[in-house]
């Protein structure tokens, strides 16, 4: 498969999305450094953005995602504002979440990224009850889940894909395989690494794509999206990447041979999209330029709002448990 | 109003829901086709009736079966999954703890989670520890979940009534060894509301609070004492969350005595609550010192002598308000 097959107007689509979560998270990174800024530990999928964007542009907006606590990238491709995110990734009130979720677990229904969870493991089980509902309702929606290398370890995928597959519920099994697990690395985390091999133990279709060229990512997520979308039950993708950055902002890596992250450097899906599209003439430097501007203004409006915007009160900590407006305390009258 | 078994009871009550709404399904390990045939089983039936549709049978996997109510209510539907036998719901804690109960929380009220988890509970069927435990004050205290736990047919229809059109995550604890215990039950649409208690039998000398199969033994108990002249007032909770604190301190306001009964293990159990909800709201009320009967703290023995020693009897329950009153 060769990117030029992707059409060139949804190429600069995707570098656009993929410029805008390299700048989200970039942005966070420099957050997290100033004192007070942000609230707990930012966890990034910095080198993985063509796996969110791939993926979420082959999907119809009335899709689902379920994602994990790697999750900025696949929220903002799935449409969410990032001034709402950014706000959330601050505790504040104006959060996407009210400030109840902070940067771990941001579900935004508006766009139907309907959960993201940080147990490890936890979305395919999630995935199916929303693909089942789906399929009970007779919809050709489908559900989307993303998991690492590492959540592959755990039963609750096992369950999950065995029970889809019974089933035939439309659910896109979407491992990133960005070689780490915490700070085991894949050969010291999982017995077999080739994680789309497993598809074959569950009878679905599945497939290993290059998580750092976004063009084959969409172009497989395509074909196993219609699959999904047509009553042939679920599919499982591998998309092989690196994790460029620690598990989250507070791991240096002390443990990651400096070489191979330079290599996956020099593997950036953004830099590839890139010369690949100036090598074709599709954009020109100046033209891309244009678009880091653009896209750096958005950033900087969201981190603006997120800072000015206020905190919730303390007391504000006890809605949302119940549909009620009711408390346990309240229970008592 | 029909005499139905307390397994028809729940039957009748999934019956309803699905005949009234179509978002109602039903899934759990032979929820369709069953290893035992009985039409005292809550689902006995059903999968003829309403179709595999929806009526699932799952493989043995319950994690995956409570991610798909979670998952699945939350695009609108109403499920209702069964875990076969309480001890069971370990392996699906963590869709029940950390995604049913938590996720409204964490999407800051945005989404919602209106799923029904049945679970069937009890001691004294000589499976063993790995089938019988009772592990309500687990779920009890767990931010999110409501949990109930019937005690008589038309508790246990009107209930399952109301956790299948409650709007948040409810556990419904299914006594198991009431299944065929027979009573009257309302016909139709009948629910009883989530988080109000109920006085069985008024009486004046000493309250007993206590909930599910449990409130049998406390009744024993109470027709053994009113031959020796104290009046037991027994209270069954129905619902642990939440709870009707209205009706257990009134009642103990009434009685000014205290003896909290369950057939879990007593240490950290939901008998611990109730008992420091009357100590810090009541004190003044009480004319003696909370007493709680509850099972030793051991896993569910399987030998029949040491079964039957592990759940509490009506004779514990007799000494304890015997002491109780003693002292007043």
């Amino acid at each position: 498969m060769d990117s030029r097959e992707v059409d060139a107007g949804l190429r600069k689509t995707m570098y656009e999305e993929m410029v805008l979560i390299r700048k989200f998270e970039e942005k966070l990174i420099e957050l997290s450094q100033e004192k007070d800024k942000l609230v707990g530990m930012q966890i990034l999928a910095n080198g993985q953005e063509a796996v969110a964007v791939g993926i979420v542009k082959a999907l119809k907006p009335d899709d689902v995602i379920v994602s994990n606590h790697r999750s900025h990238g696949h929220l903002l491709a799935k449409g969410a504002n990032p001034k709402y995110l950014m706000a959330e990734i601050m505790g504040k009130a104006t959060g996407v979440n009210k400030g109840k979720s902070g940067t771990l677990h941001m579900a935004v229904p508006e766009v139907n990224a309907l959960m993201t969870t940080t147990i490890v493991g936890g979305g395919p089980p999630l995935a199916v009850g929303a693909a089942f509902a789906q399929q009970y309702r007779g919809e050709s929606n489908i559900t989307v889940v993303f998991f690492g290398d590492g959540a592959a370890a755990e039963g609750s995928v096992h369950e999950a894909m065995n029970l889809s597959n019974l089933w035939k519920l439309p659910v896109l099994f979407v491992c990133e395989n960005n070689c780490w697990a915490g700070a085991q690395s894949l050969s010291e985390h999982c017995a077999v690494g080739d994680i789309a091999a497993r598809a074959v133990g569950y009878g679905m279709p599945g497939e290993l794509v290059d998580g750092n060229d976004v063009a084959k990512v969409y172009t497989l997520a395509k074909k196993m999206v219609m699959g999904c979308r047509n009553g042939q039950g679920p599919a499982l993708i591998e998309a092989k990447t690196y994790r460029m950055r620690g598990h989250g902002e507070h791991d240096h890596q002390h443990y990651v041979d400096k070489k191979e992250l330079e290599e996956w450097s020099r593997l950036c899906p953004i830099k590839r999209l890139r010369n690949n599209m100036l090598s074709e003439g599709l954009v020109s430097e100046a033209q891309l330029q244009t678009i880091g501007r653009q896209v750096e203004a958005r950033v900087d409006e969201a981190a603006k709002f997120g800072t000015e915007s206020p905190y919730p009160l303390p007391e504000e900590a006890l809605e949302d448990v119940w549909v009620e407006d009711f408390t346990m305390q309240q229970v008592a009258q | 109003m029909a005499v139905l078994s307390f397994g028809q009871a729940l039957r009748d009550a999934l019956d309803v829901a699905m005949s009234e709404d179509e978002r109602v399904f039903i899934a759990g390990e032979g929820v369709g086709v069953s290893i035992h045939y009985d039409p005292n089983l809550p689902t006995h039936g059903l999968l003829e009736k309403y179709g595999p549709k929806r009526v699932k049978d799952t493989p043995v996997s319950e994690a995956a079966i409570a991610g798909l109510a979670v998952g699945a209510s939350t695009l609108g539907l109403r499920p209702v999954v069964e875990i076969m036998f309480f001890p069971f719901i370990t392996l699906a804690t963590d869709m029940l703890v950390n995604h049913a109960g938590k996720l409204r929380y964490l999407s800051g009220g945005k989404s919602s989670f209106p799923l029904t988890v049945r679970v069937k509970a009890g001691v004294n069927f000589a499976a063993g520890c790995q089938h019988s435990h009772n592990l309500e004050a687990w779920l009890a205290h767990s931010p999110g979940l409501k949990v109930v736990f019937p005690s008589t047919p038309a508790e246990a229809k009107g209930l399952l009534l109301s956790a299948i059109f409650d709007p948040n995550p409810v556990v419904v604890v299914e006594e198991m060894l009431l299944y065929w215990m027979q009573g009257e039950v309302p016909d139709g649409d009948y629910r009883i509301p989530i988080g109000k208690a109920r006085v069985v039998i008024p009486g004046k000398d000493c309250t007993i609070v206590s909930y599910g199969g449990a409130v049998y033994t406390a009744l024993e108990a109470a027709k053994t004492l009113s031959g020796e002249g104290i009046s037991l007032e027994v209270v069954d909770l129905r619902s642990l969350v939440p709870l009707d604190r209205r009706c257990l301190l009134d009642s103990v306001s009434r009685t000014g005595r205290l003896v909290v009964l369950h057939d879990a293990t007593k240490f950290g159990g939901f008998g611990a609550e109730i008992s420091a909800i009357v100590a810090e709201e009541a004190f003044d009320m009480l004319k003696a010192p909370v007493k709680r009967v509850a099972a030793p703290d051991i896993p569910v023995p399987v030998s029949p002598p040491q079964e039957i020693f592990y759940k509490p009897s009506s004779e514990m329950i007799i000494e304890a308000v015997r002491s109780t009153v003693g002292k007043a």
